[in-house]
């Protein structure tokens, strides 16, 4: 089906960053009116090789021809004038704009060099009716919701004759609706002969939109397929670079852990422990060698319940006990004085210093909890290091990298790493997977369930009622900002259980109502 | 409701930069009424005209300023650029007989030079605003002294004919030539600001560097273009401030870039870039006008009142644009 010439060929793209060779000699071909479809796992590659494409970043390889002509774009500029238009992943416009404005900078319609206001909102307003957005184009474009943002920002690229569009990510933000509308004009746009280049991390999109897929792996290229004769299942192993059935062989722990913890005592009890407005009161036991699962929609009350039990936020009413001794959390530093470790769900902006090395980011907190005053001897540090990089395959397995250059998953840890090394008895994680690819999801699973075996007391929060019911010996469940249930984990939990729930508040099999919850025992 | 008020909140719900230029004009006439309880004679039209004549200069410097600051970025050169014109016309004028209006013209060159310099410097090289014009300040600043150390004071007609000139208005009031140059400079400005694209990329610019450089616009020659246009309007400035006093001299003009600063925040325009009006930054230059005028009319009170009101609303008005930009950022996510 594809034509003799791509539009756009990529042949043997090698980008090193600071050292990190994040694109080995890709390959890459786009065809035009097709959808294509650019795959790959967090840290694949697939921002860089857009950003390459569009001359946003220099290769230091390999060569680009446009419609069989060499080029090297020297920016989105340069891109856009030879008919290269792009959708960056986060919505790069100008918020305190207008959206008119956001939707044609640069191209406003003129006469005698003066801008044309009226013109300028009439085309703004037709270009959005596009994409079926009805708005105000007089607004300021950040008083608008992600969602009409998106739309303004692909409206923008689409104004364009662009022979060629890329989109990273455009549908993150999008509900299904929006998704339709997009993929309705997309679908225009290849019948235009638009060559579409499309990065997604949903599956069914793919599947939904494009015709041919291009697969990259850890900066290298994986190949090029035609999406229709390639399985789900082969594009999800060629992505993670394993069988697919690897992980699904993820048993509940619970079967493993359940028989000899049995008689542990709790570490941490909570007696009626809440927060007005945040959430109700509540009682929980988390015991040494068993995973707590907290489960519940968003704003149910998941990351209030484990912001109490960190210090984080402080509980106005009940009692805490930790280590059979009664205290009051008065903040961070108190919970982790108790060995209380505490991985908040944003971990941008609570923990990793993006500009600090590996090495600096993992002793931060065993360096702050020891006293400035006692420095870490180089080689304890580098013994740590080594030993908490490797047990948590933390790659590129290079100490000395900014945590910046890391991807999100060897990002959270690092973090894990930090808190680890501070020896915690128990660990609360809000939402560790979030943002993170399905490989290094997995591997974080597969840690934190290593972990609880070795005796640690862990809180596990996540949006994933898969994830919670994995690895967790019991799931409390949370609803509207109340601890409704607690159940213990197993097999005979499944999903449908856990929703059912979640979404009535019954527990109707009448298990272990809210109030007596105790964790720490057997079923 | 009526459509103009319901007009008048939507606008107040969607474009919020609009908010610190209200403050402003309210403050303006809150201090005129203040003036006009207190003094006989305040709110003659003369006394208002002469909030344009004795800050024509300053507009002139906040206009340019203007342009930086929309750009997120700030140019602590305009004082000493300006004082840099006025010794450069008053040398070549009275040293080295150059016509007066080459000499005007050579220092515009000059003081557009040096704006763009610091352009390269904060583009090309990354260095911050602040410390690229920083250098700036201190070099123009030098090349005052290398002119000379002493005042040198302009005996050429035009000068004496620019300063002297009233171009009269209706009941008895009078401006002067200085005051209809600003005026044609806001004007300008305000054109560019607004109905050209250079003028969008501006604000953009200011806005979102990033998603300027990604949307595709001229980032460059548009930092460029804003420093030299500060620098030109510096050098003007300084033309006019010949006008004013006839003579240059290298002690000009020392801290008058904090004044234009304050000026433009005054009038609205955010510090961190991407908002703001340039008829706001002429309500700011009216309003530091008018807390002279209302001191100078006290008659007791230490022209330094001046200094410490100016500090004041400062600091007011930059907490409220950091109030409005946290509402903002609370907004969109």
């Amino acid at each position: 089906m594809a034509p003799a010439t791509p539009v756009l060929e990529a042949t043997g793209i090698v980008k090193d960053f600071l050292g990190v060779r994040a694109l080995k000699e890709v390959d890459f071909r786009l065809f035009p009116g097709e959808v294509h479809a650019l795959m790959g796992e967090n840290g694949a590659g697939k921002s860089t090789l857009i950003k390459v494409l569009t001359g946003v970043h220099a290769a230091d390889g390999g060569e680009i021809r446009l419609q069989g002509t060499p080029v090297r774009f020297t920016g989105p500029l340069h891109a856009r004038a030879h008919g290269v238009s792009t959708v960056y992943q986060e919505v790069n416009l100008c918020p305190s704009l207008s959206i008119a404005e956001n939707v044609l900078l640069g191209r406003e319609p003129r006469r005698f060099g003066a801008i044309r206001w009226k013109e300028l909102r009439r085309r703004a307003t037709e270009l959005l009716a596009r994409l079926d957005i009805d708005v105000d184009v007089r607004v300021e474009l950040g008083s608008q919701p992600l969602a009409v943002q998106q739309m303004v920002a692909i409206a923008r690229a689409i104004d364009v004759d662009a022979r060629v569009l890329i989109l990273d990510e455009p549908t993150s933000s999008l509900d299904r609706e929006e998704v339709d509308r997009l993929f309705a004009v997309l679908d225009r746009l290849r019948g235009d002969g638009v060559a579409v280049l499309f990065v997604s991390h949903f599956l069914e999109q793919i599947y939904e939109i494009s015709d041919r897929v291009t697969v990259l792996r850890d900066g290298g290229l994986i190949g090029e397929y035609a999406t229709a004769e390639l399985p789900r299942r082969d594009l999800v192993a060629r992505m993670l670079g394993q069988e697919p059935g690897d992980l699904e062989a993820e048993q509940h722990r619970t079967s493993r852990a359940q028989d000899d913890q049995n008689d542990q005592a709790p570490f941490v009890t909570a007696r009626g422990v809440g927060r007005k407005g945040a959430i109700a009161p509540f009682d929980l036991d988390l015991t040494p060698g068993r995973v707590t699962g907290l489960a519940g929609l968003l704003g149910s009350g998941r990351s209030e319940s484990a912001r109490l039990l960190a210090g984080a936020d402080r509980a106005d009413q009940g009692q805490l006990t930790v280590d059979g001794a009664p205290v009051t959390l008065r903040g961070p530093r108190a919970a982790i004085a108790r060995s209380i470790a505490y991985l908040s769900e944003n971990r941008k902006a609570d923990g990793l210093i993006p500009d600090l090395t590996v090495t600096e980011n993992i002793v931060l907190a065993l360096q702050a909890a020891q006293g400035w005053a006692r420095p870490l001897s180089a080689r304890r540090t580098d013994e740590l290091v080594t030993r908490w990089m490797t047990a948590l395959d933390i790659r590129p397995r290079d100490p000395s990298l900014p945590v910046r250059n890391l991807s999100g998953g060897n990002q959270q840890k690092v973090l894990l790493a930090r808190w680890l090394l501070t020896e915690p008895r128990l660990l609360i994680l809000d939402e560790p997977t979030r943002g993170i690819d399905i490989g290094a999801k997995a591997q974080i699973l597969r840690l934190i369930s290593g972990l609880a075996d070795d005796g640690l007391a862990v809180l596990f929060v996540s949006a994933e009622l898969e994830e919670v019911l994995r690895l967790s010996d019991t799931v409390a469940v949370l609803r509207d900002r109340e601890l409704v249930a607690a159940l213990p984990g197993g097999a005979a939990l499944t999903v449908e259980r856990l929703m059912e729930v979640i979404a009535t508040g019954e527990n109707a099999t009448g298990e272990i109502a809210p109030g007596e919850v105790t964790t720490g025992e057997p079923v | 409701m009526s459509a103009p008020l319901t007009s008048l909140r939507l606008a107040a719900r969607h474009r919020r930069g609009y908010i610190p230029v209200a403050s402003t004009a309210v403050l303006f006439l809150a201090l005129l009424a203040a003036g006009n309880s207190r003094y006989y004679g305040f709110l003659e039209g003369q006394v208002l005209l002469n909030l344009l004549i004795n800050n024509a200069g300053l507009l002139v410097l906040a206009v340019g300023m203007t342009f930086v600051i929309l750009t997120g970025g700030i140019d602590l050169s305009v004082g000493a650029v300006a004082a840099l014109s006025t010794m450069m016309v008053a040398w070549m004028v009275e040293r080295a007989g150059v016509p007066p209006l080459l000499a005007i013209v050579l220092a515009l060159a000059v003081g557009a030079g040096l704006g763009r310099l610091m352009g390269h410097m904060v583009h090309d090289f990354g260095v911050q605003p602040f410390i690229a014009t920083l250098a700036g300040m201190f070099l123009a600043r030098g090349l005052c002294f290398l002119i000379s150390t002493e005042s040198i004071s302009i005996t050429d007609p035009l000068f004496a004919t620019a300063a002297q000139t009233r171009i009269p208005l209706p009941s008895g009031t009078f401006i002067s030539i200085s005051v209809v140059i600003a005026l044609v400079i806001v004007a300008v400005a305000f054109g560019v600001l607004h109905y050209t694209r250079f003028g969008r990329g501006v604000y953009a610019v200011g806005d979102n560097p990033q998603s300027a450089e990604l949307m595709a616009l001229p980032v460059r020659r548009t930092i460029l273009a804003a420093y030299t246009i500060s620098g030109l309007c510096s050098a003007l400035g300084g033309v006019l401030f010949t006008f004013y006093t006839q003579s240059g001299y290298s002690l000009n003009l020392l801290g008058t870039e904090l004044d234009t600063i304050a000026a433009v925040v005054i009038g609205g325009t955010v510090l961190t870039g991407g908002a703001g009006y340039v008829l706001g930054t002429v309500l700011g230059v009216c309003v530091l006008g008018v807390i002279q005028t209302i001191i100078t009319f006290e008659g007791t009170l230490s022209s330094w009142w001046t200094k410490i009101v100016t500090g004041a609303l400062l600091l007011a008005f930059v907490l409220l644009q950091r109030v409005l930009t946290a509402r903002r950022t609370s907004a969109g996510s």
